[in-house]
């Protein structure tokens, strides 16, 4: 059964890849900058999808400490929690 | 591991750019001839990027001010306003811009860089919210990381999605303070200010804007997009700069803040710089009188942009979706771009490179500026440029598309 890191990791892969235009594999071990080849201003974009997709506001202060995907759903998860 | 490593794929990309034997990012003038002309690489070049919409530079008027401004008051402060004191003229254009704005308070800073740096980090703090549209400029972002508010973006220029993600955050506590652009330095397009006004209103926010590339370009008073769209009683705090129309250097800030005063005593950006020099202050004054007299100035540059824009337009460039003293062509790839960055230098004109993710879209952009100074044979030169090496590099065939990018 996956878990919900696994599910929100899933779904961070599937709008990255839309908003790059191009299939990224991921993992929760991926690297954003260095593996998904993500400039800051595509993370930032790819973040404002993710809130649509979540209904829910990420703020972008909070990619500081982001540099997997696995740290990103984990901050996901924690703001859904939140609301 | 060097410092600088972590830069690596910065340094790369930039090296791979000049491999091309172009440095758009350190172009040389060798002489500045007037607001227009330059001298690069040997060759006299029209100034075309330059975000001189005034041609203010080489004011006869402004000059003389300056160089009196220095004779007396030396040539600067050599320290900030809270630490060696204000002098006269810096009270004098305090005064100046608010009366032109018609605002209770105006504060002036060393750059426009850091007046956005010294609202957004002053205004909202920890627990506040801001909304910046997904577009604004690096100075708002970076005022924006100094502030610890929470940062949402807002799709650029769609109130609707503003309102969408203000509707978020319903239920927390602590101020939104909205931020947008008079006109976007990059396309030249601009906010859409009556329904970011609606929508301010409806969620309670505050609003700011940041007129930086509309300053003496667009109201019938030259006041920015708030004064076109009549809404300037709705913008709690407008921003910009002194280093385009005014053809110095320097920021502002306004508003009708009751007890305004006190960001003199906890803005850092604001506290902690040397102030403006004297010359640079005196030019600025009269610069501003120039602007408030001749309203005439306004008309001839929207003039001198319908010719760039239009002439572009007809050619099947890719532009903005509005003319503006800001023109921008979009090009598909990176490489191309550089290349016709660099034939259209090496034909005389002179204009900005722009690359991702400087970029909306992520596509690359040559961005022109146009200016009042621009006569009509420098704009119609720039067009026969741009015909021949848009020619050269594939850039026309593409059946007359002009397509509204924002």
């Amino acid at each position: 059964m996956e878990t919900v890191t696994d599910l929100t990791v899933h779904q961070i892969g599937r709008t990255a890849s839309a908003v790059m235009n191009r299939n990224v594999d991921v993992t929760a071990e991926s690297e954003i900058g260095r593996d998904l080849g993500v400039d800051s201003l595509t993370l930032m974009n790819i973040v404002m999808e993710l809130e649509d997709v979540f209904e829910l506001s990420i703020p972008i202060d909070r990619l500081a400490d982001v540099e997997t995907v696995g740290d990103l759903a984990a901050l996901i998860n924690e703001l859904r929690g939140r609301g | 591991m060097g410092l600088l490593d972590k830069h690596k794929s910065y340094s790369d990309a930039y090296g791979s750019i000049r491999e091309l034997g172009a440095d758009p990012f350190n172009v040389k003038f060798e002489a500045v001839l007037s607001p227009t002309e330059g001298v690069v690489n040997g060759r006299p070049t029209i100034l075309l990027g330059t975000n001189n919409y005034l041609g203010l530079t080489f004011d006869e008027s402004c000059i003389e001010a300056a160089v009196a401004a220095s004779r007396s008051l030396g040539t600067g402060t050599t320290g900030s306003r809270i630490a060696n004191g204000s002098f006269g003229g810096h009270i004098e254009l305090e005064q100046a811009i608010a009366d032109f704005y018609g605002r209770r308070t105006a504060m002036t800073f060393t750059t426009g860089y850091q007046a956005n740096l010294g609202i957004l980090s002053t205004l909202v703090g920890r627990g506040d919210h801001l909304l910046l549209d997904a577009d604004s400029h690096a100075s708002l972002y970076d005022g924006a990381r100094l502030g610890h508010a929470e940062i949402i973006r807002f799709r650029h220029n769609d109130p609707d999605d503003l309102r969408k993600r203000l509707q978020r955050l319903k239920g927390q506590p602590g101020n939104r303070l909205i931020v947008t652009e008079g006109i976007f330095s990059m396309l030249g397009d601009v906010a859409p200010l009556k329904e970011i006004v609606e929508v301010k209103k409806e969620m309670d926010a505050y609003l700011m804007v940041d007129e930086a590339h509309s300053l003496g370009v667009l109201g019938e008073k030259g006041r920015g997009l708030a004064e076109a769209e009549g809404v300037e009683a709705d913008v709690d705090v407008i921003t910009g700069t002194f280093s385009k129309s005014l053809g110095a250097i320097g920021g502002f800030l306004v508003s009708d803040m009751a007890d305004f005063e006190v960001m003199r005593v906890v803005c850092r950006p604001y506290m902690f710089t040397a102030s403006l020099p004297p010359s640079v202050v005196a030019s600025t004054l009269q610069a501003l009188r120039r602007v408030v007299e001749e309203p005439g100035l306004r008309a001839r540059l929207n003039a001198n942009a319908q010719r760039l824009y239009n002439g572009l337009a007809k050619m099947g460039l890719e532009l903005g979706p509005r003319c503006s003293p800001i023109v921008a062509v979009a090009v598909d790839d990176q490489p191309r771009a550089i290349a016709v960055w660099k034939a259209l230098l090496d034909q005389g004109v002179y204009l900005n490179l722009a690359l991702p993710p400087a970029t909306p879209d992520s596509k690359p952009l040559l961005r022109s500026s146009i200016s009042v100074a621009h006569t009509d044979d420098q704009i119609d030169q720039v067009l026969r440029a741009f015909q021949r090496v848009g020619e050269q590099y594939g850039l026309l065939d593409s059946n007359s598309k002009q397509r509204a990018s924002a």
